[in-house]
């Protein structure tokens, strides 16, 4: 029943497009008329050892490609539509991909080991293809070499494909033994031997009960550290991947083998080629993360049931560590710092630096400070550029006591060597040291101020002259302001950078300009320092931030110019037009804050808001994403006014809110609706039929990302709050819909991400619950809402009771019990008394400490006191 | 299978400007959500808490039973208050009208001498000008007239009434100032003291408001002149005990504002909004310009005019509580001018003037002029009425 697809596949790989073009489309005929056929034939095209090569490789992708999708929706489709295939020829499809796992041909072999990890994916956790892995390994040992490589890549897969609770234990044993077999020095074939380790750093996620035993875990440490010496470099290398992936899964294991971990990586660093080096110290960087984490958990007091205890690794390792690191710096490449994907052995040791400096703080200190003293004066520029990136390195983890009086002492000396050193590498990592510098040793937190009156002036000096360097100096110039402005954030009335407030401003303005800009992403960081500028400027820059609204509505007018544009050009001009809106919505949200400024600002708001529609007709996802945020400042600045953009606007609001895909856009513009409720109040009623619906459809869609569920739920109380009680007529879906989802947030068990999604799920709900009780006060329809009161007392009592809420969600639901009452007074009174814990839950908030939940609780006291009295 | 990428960001930010925008756009939408909440909430606690003032106030409530109030729920009930005031500066349109109209103390006009004047009661002369509210909270300070309306929004010198950074501008703090702007010399003068510093004194005696405010308004710096972080400069008013030579100073001394009338104060009444009492006010030609209604030029009308509030049955009564009865108004009238219960009405009180039997009013003869101003609250006060007959 098989048809002839070999022809049609030489011509999908056609340089001729027409061709080409009509083989894709028989090939999708094929497709829809007769599936399984179809499948059944790209397989036997695969397993045919008379084939092409190239046509067994391209039979197995498109049959690959008809099990999985990136896109989840898909994904789905494709995962039912396998599973209800016919039983025959699944059958005929899996015997050949195993077949092919002999074949000699490699390429065939690998595709045929993907698509076996894909059936799986899918089959396994239905309790299908039970016999799988036993017949891969059943035979594993006698196989010839390939078919013993491709065996074990197979398995490789197949653990990255599958979640391994799919698994019982006892093929975790087979398979881990069959691949920790195919890794020992014992196995003569490198193939082999490379295959077996990679599939390991797959299967480590399965090793869990083997970990925990220490024969089993010495056993499969002693494997793994000696493939790390292995003559292959590439086994050499996935050797070390799997130690990376060790470091993170079995950290708390660790601690016997960490001396000759330590003595591994050391060879390894100093001796290696670079791709077994950048692997050994990850193991370390990895390390870092692992006990930055445990200590910020615990806040460093280890009681007995902390969860993992920290054994302090890196401080014990740092004598030896730290020296290992700094040789690192000097092996930079020249020009790494104009190529954006450059990673080497000096990049990544700095970072590991960075990250050790977070982990064990001031004891760093001394260990870097004599590399500094001895290289940064060097006439090597390598020398000066290790000691600065050296000296950068530490600057986050060590205490500010320790570190000022260095930096006091650098300063000068950084500020001369950004203008006058001859390499532009080191004053690359001079001006990305001065931020680091600004980011955590200036600003309010810190006692003693490193910046003066004396040297601000020289500083800004400095780093304005530098936007003129090349592009990467110049953008690292631009985030060094950036974080020197936001130091002076809440500074108070005046604040140091006003004198220069006019300079500055111009200078990132001419940065953006520069011809150049498009390099090192120069003008996307001259953007975010004027946004941060803007953001920590004073009351007394108002009136230069009010001039710059025009210079930067003019720019984006200007962006609006061009015609029949390439697609290059088209995605540049959507990226400036991204910056723009960004820019002008932090100036909008500036300006609004204080009522002086917003009324002068006031004035360009029909000019601004014709810009963004203008903006939004050019149909880009990003733009979109940056306009809508800035409308949503420019709603609340603007107040009721609004209304008047709204007939325009509104095609843009619906269409914000169907963007499934851009899961983010689709939250900023249900964000977006709330502001504009609150801005339009009743005058959003002509918009609320289309804006409801839209809203109902995207709760019901099982494609939106969950994370954009919550807000729409307090969007539906910013909407219920502005109307009133015209909300009657969406009150019925609205309810149902909150119903179905209180039940849902309640009785939740899971792992903390869980717990965090399922709070703000029902701080949503809560937020709803209010808009809408508070909507209807003092209506005569409020009678509409006393259905639905023991269901929402139910829900507070749900929450109440389960103690996982956080203190935003107890906050809100406070409110709601006072909402509640407030609104329906009398009928509410007996239902409260009656409920299981309202009375336990309002003493709980009112002895709270949180302020805010205290003041919701004094409120609903009032309300309920109220209602049960009349 | 391919090595897997281990590459960490170098030289950059943890965070891009986006998130940033993000980040920032939610907060300040959850703030505003939080406002707005707090907005819908408070217009009803400030009913609530009207309902359940008006027996406290009453004097036949003993001191025993007070001290019976468990002390956290006093704290509260003033904390609920308090925050009303601060929250409603922040309300718009009719609400605010509507609320702010209630939350002053308004005098009534003064129609005899009340016993023991001379011990029990203050004298000032009343400063010409806006009488307003005066909020500082969150580093700035607004003003609103009777009828809610933003007279100016400003930096002072007031508790957490500017943004500058010192002890003084943490966010439980505020102040809320019973006020009459004075346009000539640009001066707030500080008749009552409501909150300070986050202490409310509603519940305080007059005397102890009065000698607070004469001590910490000073204190604060908000006396002197004005500078770029204190626009206006505020003032006390001397005030005065009501004997004889108190009296003499409070009517013929020299104050550096215009007089408009002299208040009388109760030394022993708490701060209550709306209509009281225990304060009250008198003017004549001597200590008031203002003695009678002027219109809009500074003209003095024909007749006199007073603003009423129309009833159910098409009564026609004055703010005051309970609601004196001035008259009644023709069905006719009603329909042909599409009135509704509730509407303010302005009248000239004509040639008949008012009549009284035995101290009440029996008869007044009013003249319909037509809807009073939109931005008016509440009709004028029984007391008015009488004081324009005693002219």
């Amino acid at each position: 029943m098989a048809m002839e697809v070999t022809q049609v596949l030489l011509h999908a790989q056609s340089i001729d497009g027409a061709v080409r073009k009509n083989a894709e489309d028989s090939l999708k005929q094929f497709q829809e008329q007769n599936l399984p056929v179809f499948l059944v034939s790209l397989s036997g095209e695969l397993a045919n050892e008379e084939k092409p090569v190239e046509t067994r490789k391209l039979a197995g992708l498109v049959l690959k490609n008809a099990l999985d999708a990136k896109e989840q929706h898909r994904k789905f489709e494709l995962v039912q539509r396998w599973l209800s295939l016919d039983g025959n020829a699944k059958s005929q499809i899996k015997a050949c991909l195993l077949t092919t796992l002999t074949s000699p041909v490699s390429d065939a072999r690998s595709t045929a080991s993907q698509v076996i990890a894909k059936v799986a994916g899918i089959e396994l956790p239905h309790k299908q293809w039970p016999e799988l892995i036993g017949s891969l390994l059943s035979n594993v040992h006698q196989l010839p070499a390939q078919a013993k490589q491709a065996t074990l890549e197979t398995l490789g897969y197949l653990c990255e494909e599958v979640s391994p609770d799919v698994i019982d234990q006892d093929q975790v044993n087979k398979i881990l033994t069959a691949v920790v077999q195919g890794m020992s020095s014992s196995e003569g074939n490198t193939d082999v031997r490379l295959a077996a380790t990679r599939a390991l750093y797959n299967a480590l996620g399965f090793a869990q009960a083997n970990f925990s035993n220490d024969m089993e875990r010495d056993y499969i440490m002693r494997v793994v550290c000696e493939a790390t010496l292995s003559p292959e470099v590439r086994i050499r290398q996935a050797a070390f991947e799997c130690l990376v992936s060790i470091s993170s899964t079995y950290y708390e294991k660790l601690a016997p083998y960490i001396q000759d971990i330590f003595n591994i990586t050391a060879k390894a660093v100093r001796e290696d080629e670079e791709p077994v080096a950048l692997q050994a110290i990850e193991f370390w960087s990895s390390i870092c993360d692992e006990e930055i984490d445990i200590l910020e958990e615990y806040g460093g007091d280890f009681t007995g049931d902390s969860d993992i205890p920290c054994f302090y690794f890196i401080k014990q390792a740092l004598p030896a560590l730290v020296p290992m690191l700094l040789e690192t710096l000097l092996k930079q490449e020249e020009d790494q710092d104009q190529d954006e994907g450059a990673w080497n052995i000096a990049m990544a040791g700095g970072t590991c630096l960075g990250l050790v400096a977070r982990t064990v703080g001031d004891d760093i200190v001394p260990l870097v400070v004599p590399f500094i003293e001895e290289n940064i004066s060097k006439p090597d520029w390598r020398q000066r550029e290790a000691a600065t990136y050296a000296f950068g390195s530490i600057l986050e983890g060590p205490s500010p006591e320790k570190l000022i009086p260095l930096v006091n002492v650098a300063l000068t000396f950084m500020l001369s060597a950004l203008t006058k050193d001859p390499n532009s590498h080191v004053k690359d990592t001079t001006a990305w040291t001065l931020g680091r510098i600004f980011e955590f040793l200036h600003g309010s937190v810190v006692d003693s101020p490193i910046i003066s009156q004396a040297n601000c002036q020289q500083i800004i000096t400095v780093l304005l002259q530098s936007m003129k360097d090349t592009p990467n100096v110049a953008e690292k110039a631009c985030g060094a302001l950036y974080f020197l402005a936001q130091g002076y954030e809440e500074m108070g009335p005046s604040s140091p950078l006003t004198p220069f407030f006019q300079e500055i401003v111009q200078s990132l303005l001419t940065v953006t300009h520069r011809e150049d800009a498009g390099e090192s992403r120069l003008r996307t960081a001259a953007y975010e320092t004027l946004n941060e500028v803007v953001r920590c400027s004073t009351d007394e820059t108002a009136p230069l931030v009010l001039q710059l609204v025009p210079v930067i509505m003019m720019e984006l007018h200007n962006t609006l110019e061009g015609q029949k544009l390439s697609s290059d050009e088209r995605e540049k001009q959507s990226e400036l037009q991204g910056l723009l809106c960004g820019c002008l919505q932090v100036i909008i949200q500036k300006l609004g804050a204080s009522e002086p400024t917003k009324y002068v600002f006031m004035q360009y708001a029909d000019q601004i808001m014709g810009l963004f529609l203008r903006v939004f007709a050019c149909r880009s996802a990003t733009v979109h994403e940056e306009a809508m945020l800035a409308i949503g400042a420019l709603a609340y600045a603007t107040g009721a006014d609004f209304a008047k953009y709204m007939p325009e606007f509104y095609r843009y609001l619906e269409m914000g809110l169907q963007n499934f895909e851009e899961y983010q856009v689709c939250a900023v513009t249900v964000g977006v609706v709330g502001d504009i409720s609150r801005a339009l109040e009743e005058k959003i009623v002509p918009y609320c039929d289309g804006i409801m619906t839209q809203l109902l459809k995207n709760l019901s869609s099982n494609q939106l990302h969950r994370s954009v569920k919550p807000p729409i739920f307090s969007c539906f109380g910013d909407i219920a709050l502005a109307v009133g009680e015209y909300f009657e007529k969406y009150l019925l879906w609205a309810m149902s819909a909150l119903q179905s989802a209180a039940e849902l947030s309640t009785h939740i068990a899971g792992d903390d991400e869980l717990v965090e999604y399922t709070n703000s799920l029902r701080n949503g709900i809560l937020e709803a619950y209010s808009g809408i009780f508070q909507g209807f006060k003092n209506s005569p329809k409020t009678q509409l809402l006393i259905p639905y009161a023991p269901h929402i007392l139910q829900f507070l009592d749900g929450i109440y009771m389960e103690k996982d809420m956080d203190d935003v969600v107890m906050k809100t639901a406070i409110g709601v019990l006072g909402d509640l009452a407030d609104t329906l007074g009398s009928h509410a009174g007996s239902m409260i008394q009656q409920s299981v814990s309202s009375k336990d839950f309002l003493n709980e908030c009112l002895s709270s400490e949180d302020l805010m939940i205290k003041e919701s609780a004094e409120w609903a006291k009032l309300a309920i006191s109220r209602a049960i009295s009349v | 299978m391919a090595p897997h990428d281990i590459r960490r960001p170098f030289k950059r930010a943890a965070i891009s400007d986006q998130q940033k925008r993000r980040e920032l756009s939610l907060l300040r939408q959850a703030q505003n959500r939080r406002d707005a909440q707090q907005q819908a909430r408070c217009l009803a606690s400030s009913i609530l808490s009207l309902q359940s003032a008006a027996p406290e106030s009453q004097p036949e409530q003993s001191d025993i039973e007070l001290e019976t109030v468990p002390e956290a729920e006093q704290e509260s009930e003033a904390f609920s208050k308090d925050l009303d005031v601060r929250q409603a500066s922040k309300l718009r349109g009719p609400e605010v009208r509507k609320w702010f109209a209630r939350q002053l103390m308004l005098p009534e006009w003064m129609i005899d001498v009340p016993d023991r004047l001379a011990q029990d009661w203050y004298v000032f002369a009343r400063p010409a000008g806006k009488r307003c509210f005066v909020v500082s909270s969150n580093g700035t300070t607004v003003s609103r007239q009777r009828n809610g309306s933003i007279l100016h929004h400003f930096p002072s010198a007031l508790p957490a009434g500017a943004k500058i950074r010192d002890g003084s501008g943490s966010a439980q703090s505020y102040c809320i100032l019973d006020c009459i702007f004075h346009e000539l010399d640009q001066t707030y003068y500080v008749i009552d003291m409501v909150c300070w510093n986050g202490y409310s004194l509603y519940d305080c005696t007059a005397e102890f408001r009065f000698y607070w405010l004469n001590s910490k308004l000073e204190e604060s710096g908000a006396c002197n002149a004005p500078s770029h972080y204190h626009k206006f400069r505020f003032s006390a008013v001397p005030v005065y005990n009501c004997d004889q030579s108190g009296l003499h100073a409070a009517y013929t001394g020299v104050v550096p504002y215009a007089k408009d009338g002299l208040l009388f104060y109760n030394k022993h009444a708490l701060y209550q909004t709306g209509n009281t009492p225990l304060a009250l006010v008198w003017k004549d030609e001597n200590c008031s310009q203002f003695v009678i209604d002027t219109d809009g030029k500074g003209e003095i009308p024909s007749q006199q005019q007073v603003v009423l509030e129309l009833q159910d049955d098409r009564k026609l009564v004055t703010s005051d509580d309970p609601p004196v009865l001035f008259g009644c108004l023709d069905g006719d009238i009603i329909e042909k001018s599409g009135l509704h219960t509730g509407n303010l009405l302005r009248f000239a009180i004509g040639d008949g003037g008012l009549s009284f039997v035995d101290g009440k009013l029996e008869k007044a003869d009013l003249i319909y002029l037509g809807k009073s101003n939109r931005a008016r609250a509440f009709a004028d006060s029984y007391s008015k009425g009488f004081q324009l007959k005693s002219l």
